[in-house]
């Protein structure tokens, strides 16, 4: 495993500031080394690469205004490969179309943030209003199997601090790693501390040491993953995103298959414990959980004290780290609460993992919309209210 | 007593241990990748400092066949790898090498939009007239009247024009030929790599299992004498004028090869002259 670095201060605005949650995603992004973005204007993500256009000249990277999402978001695993600390942003319907590249990324195992600002869907939705219905999209949304990582910030503050987690998720499990905002987080503006330079630990880019002669490019080591290396070293890779062997050769047949998207596969979920982040609140007595994420765990918040001033005991979970899901811990309440109460802006994604996870120890209720507002904090009481009979 | 060794002067730009390749008897594709790499001893450039990007189809299996850093990339989507690449790398001499369902069709926004940008980039674009890899679907490359397995009586839309649309794009380097005139393409390899900017190489080539075949042209190697009879070459030739029908006249060569400052060139002189000495630069790799 490489050692930790910390950041360089080329790109850290150390100190405190009054930015909303796309800025600071962008900021986080800067602080995290990041110097190549391809993009397209997509309502509610385009601030974020308004702010790099704008920033990037100055701390010495690119960026790139691309014809689409397809090309944006195979841009940036090109400049990966080239040696660059890459992202793009988007909202859902550029969400979608980035599904193909999120699995070449998959594939290739190239280190990349992807950022997705929800807005209420299906198709053109309700671009500028919030949503949480691409949650799943983001585990499973493009074909075939891979495992990915995303995360959720609920702050401009988290937005900046995750941004950064997201970069170093990425290179030490060599993996898309995806910032599922929404679009509330993204225009609310909040205070943001930037910490300096030397308070920011980096996961550098896994560069193998070992020779060109001695060098296979997906040969994994004992922690599934593989080491790096950029076009122009003299290593002659070869990167596909068919089924490849270690020499990255393309090989068709299901025994490699099994290797290489068993190992994709089990890089994330051999370590999700470790992976896996989440929150708790008054959760010690709680007879109700609520598992809320994003814009929407701010109300559920609101709703729990709410609740506690009418004696009802309730308690707040909320994932940080989205994929990998806090499993365990969800299996572990289930044993000892009444009920969960899922509270998101769709109509029930994360709702059928914690479903699954209470596998009926437990009732699991789902307070869900399509998006356009946030939940009111009442409403949230009253289905409360409900759960704890 | 001395030893003969027969040495193939293209084996050190081949990924040996990968053949036999995929690709039919007769097909071109082998052809140009054959240029490719006597073009590359030609050019003298490190081949340390070469990459490879391909799309995906029959042309797009180049990238896992040429010794060089080498990208197989998704459908349609090797030339915004490309740029993404050489921008993030600007040392590297980076070749898109696909075919024309691949670059032209599903791909064809890419194209234009790269052209436009004068990303310094090749393009080598193979055009067998269909899609060879599916199994010979009309393409928007197949001239009027031929079969095709989705174009049964007879294809009727009107084809692009490839040289014309890279011209009419914003392409500093543009030039056509066949599969059958092996030292102009490596010719012309040789000078669109050295090319500032965004270089368009069209490559006619036979497709004898499934363009041939379904449109009684006979095998490659009629293909060949075809090429070689239907060809005119026109240095210069306006692009406009160099439509392709199934029997007729085909015009062949370097058609536009002029000065335009790339993508990086127009980056860099508009961030300096706004920003001044805060302009940090690229920050490549």
């Amino acid at each position: 495993m490489p050692t930790l670095t910390t950041a360089s201060s080329k790109g850290v605005l150390t100190g405190a500031h009054f930015l909303d949650g796309d800025q600071a995603a962008c900021e986080g992004a800067l602080a995290a080394g990041a110097n190549f973005v391809a993009g397209y204007p997509i309502t509610p993500s385009t601030e974020i690469v308004e702010r790099f256009a704008s920033r990037i000249p100055t701390v010495g990277g690119v960026f790139l205004q691309m014809e689409d999402e397809l090309a944006s978001s195979i841009a940036i695993v090109g400049a990966a490969w080239g040696g660059a600390k890459v992202f793009t942003v988007t909202s859902g319907p550029g969400f979608s179309l980035m599904m193909e590249h999120l699995g070449y990324a998959a594939m290739t195992e190239t280190p990349l943030v992807l950022v997705d600002v929800q807005r209420g869907g299906p198709s053109t939705g309700l671009p500028t209003l919030p949503g949480q219905g691409d949650m799943m999209q983001a585990r499973w949304g493009s074909h075939g199997d891979y495992e990915v990582i995303a995360l959720c910030p609920n702050s401009p503050q988290e937005c900046f601090d995750l941004m950064i987690d997201a970069f170093n998720l990425a290179e030490e499990y060599r993996t898309p790693v995806l910032l599922m905002m929404d679009e509330s987080v993204g225009h609310m503006t909040e205070k943001v501390v930037i910490p300096s330079p030397d308070k920011i630990s980096i996961y550098p880019r896994r560069y193998t040491s070992l020779p060109p002669a001695e060098y296979l490019p997906f040969r994994a080591g004992a922690d599934g993953i593989p080491e790096m290396v950029k076009a122009g070293d003299g290593y002659r890779i070869h990167v596909t995103g068919l089924t490849h062997d270690e020499k990255g050769y393309p090989a068709m047949n299901w025994k490699e298959q099994k290797k290489l998207v068993g190992r994709l596969v089990s890089k994330i979920r051999d370590n999700a414990e470790r992976i896996a982040r989440w929150e708790e609140h008054e959760m010690q007595d709680a007879d109700v959980v609520m598992v809320a994420y994003g814009i929407t765990s701010r109300v559920a918040q609101r709703a729990m004290q709410l609740a506690r001033a009418e004696g009802l005991r309730v308690g707040l979970l909320r994932p940080i780290v989205a994929w990998p899901f806090p499993e365990k811990r969800i299996r572990e309440l289930a044993q000892r609460v009444h009920s969960f109460l899922v509270v998101e802006m769709n109509y029930g994604q994360m709702f059928y993992e914690v479903e699954r996870l209470a596998a009926g120890h437990a009732r699991t209720e789902l307070l869900g919309h399509g998006g356009g507002m946030v939940h009111e904090p009442e409403e949230i009481l009253q289905a409360l209210r409900e759960a704890a009979q | 007593m001395s030893t003969l060794t027969q040495i193939n002067p293209v084996e050190p730009f081949l990924r040996t241990d990968r053949m036999p390749h995929i690709w039919c008897p007769g097909c071109g594709i082998g052809t140009t990748v054959n240029c490719f790499a006597r073009a590359l001893v030609e050019s003298k450039l490190p081949l340390d400092k070469v990459a490879l990007v391909s799309g995906i189809g029959c042309t797009g299996r180049v990238a896992g066949y040429v010794n060089l850093d080498s990208f197989h990339t998704t459908h349609g989507r090797a030339i915004p790898f490309a740029t993404g690449l050489k921008l993030a790398n600007p040392a590297l001499n980076v070749v898109v090498y696909s075919g024309d369902g691949d670059l032209i069709s599903i791909g064809g926004n890419h194209f234009i939009h790269a052209a436009r940008r004068n990303v310094d980039i090749t393009v080598i674009c193979v055009n067998n007239f269909i899609y060879g890899m599916t199994g010979g679907q009309v393409a928007p490359t197949t001239p009027l009247g031929a079969v095709a397995s989705t174009s049964p009586y007879g294809c009727y839309e009107h084809a692009f024009n490839l040289p014309f649309l890279a011209e009419s794009s914003g392409a500093v380097y543009v030039a056509r030929w066949t599969a059958f005139h092996v030292r102009h393409i490596a010719h012309s390899m040789v000078e669109a790599i050295k090319k500032k900017g965004f270089s368009f190489i069209e490559i006619l080539a036979p497709c004898p299992t499934l363009f041939q075949r379904r449109n009684k042209m006979g095998d490659g190697l009629d293909t060949m004498r075809q090429y070689k009879q239907r060809s005119v070459i026109k240095n210069g030739a306006h692009t406009r004028e160099v439509d392709i029908d199934l029997q007729g006249e085909i015009v062949v060569g370097k058609f536009v090869d002029i000065e335009r400052p790339t993508l990086q060139q127009s980056m860099e002189q508009q961030l300096r002259q706004t920003l001044r000495d805060q302009y940090a630069g690229m920050g490549g790799a």
